[in-house]
């Protein structure tokens, strides 16, 4: 069981010695479980400032309450061995229970919320909804000159929702950031 | 009060720290009062299991605990006021969490219902802490302080060892609570792996074979603790390979054993550093591949397999890429090395090991720490050689500050025994010596305390002659004054065109008559002829000592490997480093 592993490691074997060093920068969606204290996620962000990793989106909310535990999800990119790097920094932090590379672990879904204010009239308003329809975007909020669209998905899905939304008149996007679980029986 | 009894009881929080800090077995905490930490201090009064060493700055505070646990290989404990106090004391833990020292700090912090309101004395301790401790806490209940206190004992000495900090305000302090006996604290963190037995077969096998084989060993093997020590004796005599050791490791193996190669790195040995280079199996036991270590990466021990053992998965593959990572303590891979090479046979390859170590012998006689001598002026080298065999077999711990004379006492004194020898590693923090000094004496009251001191390091944290003097600590600054930031001005010289940019140490007060206005004694030597007297006196005096060892101001610390340069091009004297620092190299520190 993830939960399980000891405080301190990753559930990324240390003697799992893939090509490390490589030059090739990936992209990697982490989850990362720690005890619901004050003070674990400004740990965890001023982890990537202080040493320099990417982050390009995270979010965080209490996922098991009677275990107090909240659910990091971050993806970031780097080179394996940035990304191993990252792993292991995550691992060492006294609050971390277990992290996860749902990327190096096998399939996973990953998904993410968006809102959109479209702001248009006449033709526009006709071509946005059709598109809402096409991308199972829906209509949560519609005035006579606006509609908001909530969509999920991918976040290429949002990227392509929002390109094409934006000659129509999008003028705000809010974003979650992804959320991801590993496919099949197993669980992070 | 009774500190053995197990039942919870009710009590205020100043009174559970104090209990907490009885229970872990404390006896000495180094600090510094203020408003925000009145109660505790008012329970420290009232009480006599834990004695309070006042210091002089909280940075000291710090610098003190953290010699009282480098020395003891116990938790150290500092207590500073909220704001200012908590601040002075950031280089101390930042010192601490580079060099995995144990600490536990404990600030006050304005009461709860203030903070965040810009209060007198207010500072977000715990964000600017973050970064440089392990964890720390802010305690807002009462009811919650003794357990978290023996949190932060737990973590600050579990796994790899680090500075913890907890604040707590001051309401906390005066309310009422329940106390928490740490016989019943459980704890999440439980950092501790086992080594993989078939990395360690793999390892024994390399060792079976391997030609040109070195030990590389650090403070890990320390931190570990006396079984580590003794182990890694066991496997180096066994084996007959030879080993090194970084600036924090020394003393882990015997300076006068036969397999020693002396101190590794940028100030290391030529034979410690071309066996590095030229080695077919490093085995890393407990060190980091420090950039002081390495040199140039891509040059660093090309032809060597290398294993790593570190109890810190992050530190495995950080910036050197090994083939076989051991994430354990040090003494449970040495055991288990131990062990599994002797169920195989004990086998080594001896004829190539001879082979080896004649090489390493004709490294040897390259005598990589002549210096020339003089018979008018002291040369610092000349003073350790003195001074080492002056105390040689005494009961002798050796503090440092930062600079030439740090790596000359590297080089030039020998560490029989692990936690003697207490140096500010990765941060390099000047003024760390001299209140570590204070600690070490204070865990170890009858045996000889030496800070190997420079003269600007030294006066970084001079104040602490007041705390010396208060608490009768005999300790001995032995000052190798060349009146220059002599590291500084060795690097000017060889990297900056001879450019002395405010590297000389201008206006230096007469050390005697400083040592004087304290109450203290003080020695001042210039002359080599006088140097054993002068020592003598300094060893002979009962009390704290300030000697003042003028010495050359211009000698330059060698070996030296540029920065930027490999193991095998370094710089063994003056004659050497003519534009042997091109610009790639000086963009490094
Ligand atoms: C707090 C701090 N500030 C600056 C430095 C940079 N620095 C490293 S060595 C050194 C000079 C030290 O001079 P001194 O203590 O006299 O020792 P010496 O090198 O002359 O033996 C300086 C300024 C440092 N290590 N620590
Ligand atoms: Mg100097």
């Amino acid at each position: 069981m993830a939960l399980n592993i000891a405080t301190g490691s990753t559930s990324h074997s240390a003697y799992d010695l893939r090509s490390t060093f490589s030059e090739v920068v990936e992209k990697h969606t982490l989850a990362v479980i720690v005890d619901n204290e004050p003070g674990v996620l400004a740990r965890v962000i001023g982890l990537f400032s202080g040493r320099g990793y990417n982050i390009e989106s995270l979010t965080v909310a209490e996922t098991d309450h009677q275990g107090h535990l909240s659910r990091i999800t971050i993806v970031t990119a780097g080179t394996p061995q940035i990304i191993d790097q990252i792993e292991a920094q995550l691992g060492r932090i006294v609050q971390v229970r277990a992290v996860h590379d749902l990327t190096a672990e096998g399939p996973a879904v990953e998904r993410e919320l968006a809102l959109l204010k479209v702001v248009a009239t006449g033709d526009h308003r006709v071509e946005a909804l059709r598109l809402a329809d096409i991308f199972r975007a829906k209509a949560v909020d519609s005035t006579l000159g606006s509609f908001v669209f909530e969509i999920t998905g991918t976040p290429e899905k949002v990227d392509a929702f929002a390109d094409l939304m934006r000659p129509l008149g999008l003028q705000e996007i809010a974003r979650t950031g992804v959320a991801a679980l590993s496919r099949g029986v197993k669980t992070a | 009060m009774d500190g053995t009894t197990h039942m919870t009881r009710e009590m205020t929080g100043a009174r559970m720290v104090v209990q907490a800090l009885m229970d872990q077995g404390v006896d000495t905490v180094f600090g510094y009062p203020g408003g925000a930490v009145l109660p505790i201090y008012d329970e420290i009064f009232q009480q006599n299991d834990i004695r309070h060493i006042l210091v002089r700055h909280e940075q000291a505070a710090v610098h003190a605990a953290e010699g009282y646990a480098r020395s003891t290989g116990k938790v150290g404990v500092a207590l500073v006021t909220s704001g200012p106090g908590a601040t002075n004391a950031v280089t101390g833990l930042t010192d601490a969490l580079m060099d995995s020292v144990p600490i536990v700090v404990l600030t006050g912090q304005v009461p709860t219902f203030m903070i965040g309101s810009d209060a007198f004395q207010e500072a977000d301790t715990i964000g600017i802490t973050r970064p440089c401790t392990k964890a720390n806490w802010l305690v807002k209940e009462t009811d919650r302080l003794a357990a978290t206190l023996h949190e932060a004992f737990h973590v600050a000495r579990s796994g790899r060892p680090g500075p913890v900090l907890i604040d707590i305000p001051k309401d906390v302090q005066f309310a009422t609570g329940t106390y928490a006996p740490r016989a019943g604290h459980a704890s999440r963190y439980q950092p501790g792996r086992q080594p993989d037995p078939a990395m360690i077969e793999a390892i024994v096998e390399a060792m079976e074979t391997a030609e040109r084989p070195v030990l590389y060993t650090g403070g890990g093997v320390i931190n570990s603790g006396p079984e580590a020590t003794a182990l890694l004796r066991e496997l180096v005599s066994a084996t007959g390979f030879p080993i090194t050791s970084t600036l924090m490791g020394l003393g882990a193996y015997p300076a006068s054993g036969p397999q020693w190669l002396g101190m590794l790195g940028m100030h290391g040995l030529y034979e410690a550093n071309m066996a590095m280079h030229g080695c077919d199996l490093m085995l890393n036991i407990g060190a980091r591949f420090d950039d002081r270590i390495t040199g140039r990466l891509d040059a660093f021990s090309p032809g060597s397999r290398k294993a790593h053992v570190d109890i810190d998965p992050s530190s495995i593959n950080k910036v050197v890429r090994v083939d076989f990572p051991v994430v354990s303590d040090v003494a449970d891979a040495l055991r288990a090395i131990l062990e599994t090479w002797k169920a195989r046979g004990a086998r080594t390859n001896r004829a190539a090991l001879d082979a080896w170590q004649g090489q390493i012998d004709q490294w040897r006689a390259r005598k990589c720490l002549t210096y020339t001598p003089s018979q008018t002026t002291i040369k610092p080298q000349y003073a350790l050689e003195r001074l080492e065999a002056l105390t040689k077999g005494m009961d002798r711990y050796i503090c440092t500050e930062v600079g030439q004379h740090q790596m000359w006492a590297a080089q030039f004194l020998g560490f029989e025994d692990p936690n003697r020898w207490m140096t500010s590693g990765g941060l390099g923090t000047m003024g760390y010596g001299f209140p570590a000094s204070i600690g070490v004496q204070l865990a170890h009251p009858d045996a000889l305390v030496i800070n190997v001191a420079g003269e600007a390091s030294w006066l970084m944290n001079m104040q602490e002659m007041g705390t010396a003097m208060q608490y009768r600590l005999p300790v001995k600054q032995f000052i190798l004054n060349n009146e220059r930031l002599g590291m500084v001005r060795q690097w000017q010289q060889l990297l900056h065109g001879e450019r002395y940019s405010s590297s000389w140490s201008e206006s230096l007060p007469d050390f005697v008559k400083l040592a004087e206005a304290f109450g203290a004694k003080g020695i001042l030597c210039k002359d080599p002829a006088d140097l054993d007297d002068a020592i003598m006196e300094m060893l002979n005096h009962p009390g704290p000592v300030i000697f003042d060892c003028l010495v050359e101001k211009h000698e330059n610390c060698f070996p030296m490997i540029p920065s930027g340069k490999p193991h095998n091009e370094m710089l063994l004297g003056d004659a050497s480093t003519k534009g042997a620092i091109q610009a790639g190299g000086a963009v490094l520190v």
